[in-house]
């Protein structure tokens, strides 16, 4: 059996990892299951920027796959970065096995606005889509509701939706046939 | 420009931002790749094209200021935008003065970047769109060159070269239908002012009054039927060439008013109070006797020697028979292509009426007899005789043929030349009594 491994990083709530393991499921049709696994935060901030460097963490998270993994993604909280950009939703492997999304500025209170739990899941859930798509050799998507969609900003976020187009649905078809045998 | 077909070359020397940008520009799609160090950057820019160059400032041995010089030398149409983390009005403005298209500094907003390489990429299209329209200019600038390898030909050619570099005025002279606006156009397209429009008038087909509107535009409501503000043709040729055709035929007032513009190259549209500036160029063309009109005061002398600053003379079709074959091959090929007929040559029938012909009608009537022969010539792959047209207009019937008089006195001296001068045979075939003859003869003093 093949998994898509999630790994919380840092505190995560639990309800929030199930919904987004059954969602996943639902999006990929492969087998989704949480593994806890130690992931050193510390190694990965930087004091001056105030963020942890998403290429560090995506590097611990890849370290120890199971036979069993067929894909991880690291789900927290922290506020990611990569050098060269001010902030990232999200990394990912492009035809690799690891992704990794932040939550931290996709809740609302982040922008002074009261929190909204149905629109936080939804647009976790699309990030987490988004990213996975990418190790599954997709690229960004020239159709606006696709979820391979770029987003660099929330709105733009909420604004696709959480389901491929017909192309990247036959691309990830395409994957699974080449891949899967169960 | 599909992504897919869009190449960027990250040049930085900290492997971390090599590495980011490598990733975010392949999820986006693009073709990428990277260097650590200018000598690389410059190595793989030699072994093929990219569009976008991503350069760091601040790098060790050569800067990119430095690099961004050698790249221009390689690829002038590379897009070059500078990533630097020392991001100083100073440096920003001398890379932007050497080329660049944009600056960003590190860390960058991911949507400042997606923007940033949309707008590269849209500056990369129109340059290259430019040069492709720019070639399509050169391209057209030879169509319809002008044909011909007689001597006075290759005179016209060469003048046309001389002056084309110049931004002299021309006065281009000849009968109707020598080719003066083709002369005109070859100019204009010969001279840096090609990427700009020439603009052509032709002054004897309109009213003095609307003559001038044409010229200088009018505001809305400067006259009955002015209903929009329209730009004149003197601001329309702003940065080109304007050619007034049939100069000659313009008013006293006109003279006046065209002499001060292009002595000024200032004007002021109909109903406004505003000055314009342009910049142009002015070719004339007249088959008046310019001259003969000054002298009779029917055309201002200043104005005169205002156009006449450097002249071309074209000659006759007839003056430069050597030319009517090449002529006409070339409108048979012209034609042939545009209405799809696979017509190829000109019988020696054919092309003996078109050599001795006089044409009155210069080229202009060459061109519209070979046009009409493919119309007629049916399915045959060669224009013969009767194709042409031409049979009763023949050289021995001279252009001096104006009334029934003149038709009567050239036909019964052909009839004669045909028949060695023989009074009887003549007569015969011209169904006229032997006296009738012989009177005609004396009355148009003809020869036997």
């Amino acid at each position: 059996m093949s998994y898509i491994d999630i790994v919380p990083i840092g505190k995560i709530e639990e309800a929030t990892l199930i919904t987004l393991k059954h969602n996943l499921f639902q999006a990929f049709k492969i087998q989704t299951r949480i593994r806890n696994r130690p992931i050193d935060l510390s190694a990965a901030y930087d004091p001056f920027r105030g963020q942890y460097n998403s290429s560090g963490l995506l590097v611990q998270l890849i370290n120890d796959l199971t036979p069993e993994t067929m894909k991880i993604l690291g789900v927290t909280e922290v506020d990611l970065f990569i050098p060269i950009f001010t902030f990232l939703f999200g990394e990912a492997q492009l035809n690799g096995p690891g992704a990794l999304v932040s939550a931290h500025r996709l809740h609302n209170p982040f922008y002074g606005i009261p929190e909204n739990e149905e629109m936080f899941e939804k647009r976790l859930l699309k990030e987490s889509i988004h990213e996975l798509g990418h190790t599954f050799g997709l690229i960004h998507c020239f159709t606006l509701r696709c979820v391979m969609n770029t987003s660099t900003y929330v709105e733009e976020i909420d604004q696709k939706s959480a389901d491929f187009c017909r192309s990247c649905e036959q691309e990830i078809l395409r994957w699974r046939n080449e891949h899967l045998t169960d | 420009m599909d992504h897919q077909k869009v190449s960027i070359l990250i040049v930085d020397d900290e492997f971390s931002v090599r590495d980011s940008l490598y990733n975010w520009f392949k999820v986006e799609g693009y073709r990428v790749d990277t260097a650590e160090n200018a000598t690389e950057a410059l190595k793989k820019l030699q072994e093929g094209p990219w569009d976008i160059a991503l350069l760091d400032i601040k790098m060790p041995g050569m800067d990119g200021i430095e690099l961004q010089k050698h790249i221009k030398r390689i690829d002038k149409t590379i897009v070059i935008v500078f990533i630097t983390a020392f991001a100083t009005v100073d440096t920003a403005v001398e890379a932007m003065r050497d080329g660049a298209f944009d600056y960003i500094s590190k860390p960058v907003d991911p949507d400042k970047l997606s923007v940033l390489i949309r707008n590269a990429i849209n500056h990369r299209r129109l340059v290259a769109e430019n040069i492709q329209l720019k070639q399509k200019v050169e391209e057209l600038s030879l169509q319809d060159e002008i044909v011909g390898e007689s001597p006075q030909v290759k005179k016209i050619q060469e003048l046309i070269e001389v002056v084309a570099q110049t931004d002299a005025t021309v006065l281009i002279r000849g009968e109707s239908g020598t080719g003066k606006e083709l002369v005109a156009q070859a100019i204009h397209a010969k001279s840096n002012r090609r990427y700009f429009p020439i603009i052509s008038i032709n002054c004897g087909s309109l009213a003095e009054g609307l003559l001038e509107s044409e010229l200088f535009g009018h505001e809305r409501g400067a006259f009955t039927g002015a209903q929009y503000k329209r730009k004149g043709k003197l601001e329309m040729a702003n940065g080109g060439t304007i050619f007034f055709d049939e100069i000659g035929n313009i008013s006293a007032k006109m003279q006046m008013d065209l002499l001060r513009v292009i002595e000024t190259k200032q004007f002021t549209p109909l109903g406004s109070n505003k000055i314009i500036n342009v910049d142009f160029r002015v070719i004339a063309a007249t088959n008046t006797d310019l001259e003969k009109e000054v002298a009779e005061k029917n055309f201002r002398e200043d104005f005169y020697y205002r156009l006449n600053v450097f002249s071309i003379q074209i000659p006759p079709l007839r003056e430069r028979t050597a030319d009517i074959p090449l002529l006409a091959y070339y409108f048979l090929g012209k034609y042939a292509k545009s209405m799809n007929k696979k017509v190829t040559d000109i019988s020696s029938e054919a092309m003996k009426i078109l050599t001795q012909y006089e044409w009155p009608g210069n080229i202009r009537e060459l061109r519209n007899t070979i046009e009409r022969a493919l119309v007629v010539v049916g399915k045959k792959n060669s224009i013969e005789e009767e194709d042409l047209n031409l049979h009763t207009l023949s050289k021995q019937d001279s252009t001096e043929i104006e009334s029934l008089e003149d038709l009567e006195r050239a036909h019964i001296q052909r009839i004669l030349e045909r028949n060695n001068g023989n009074i009887s045979k003549s007569a015969e075939i011209l169904k006229i009594d032997r006296v009738t003859l012989y009177n005609k003869i004396k009355k148009y003093s003809l020869q036997r």
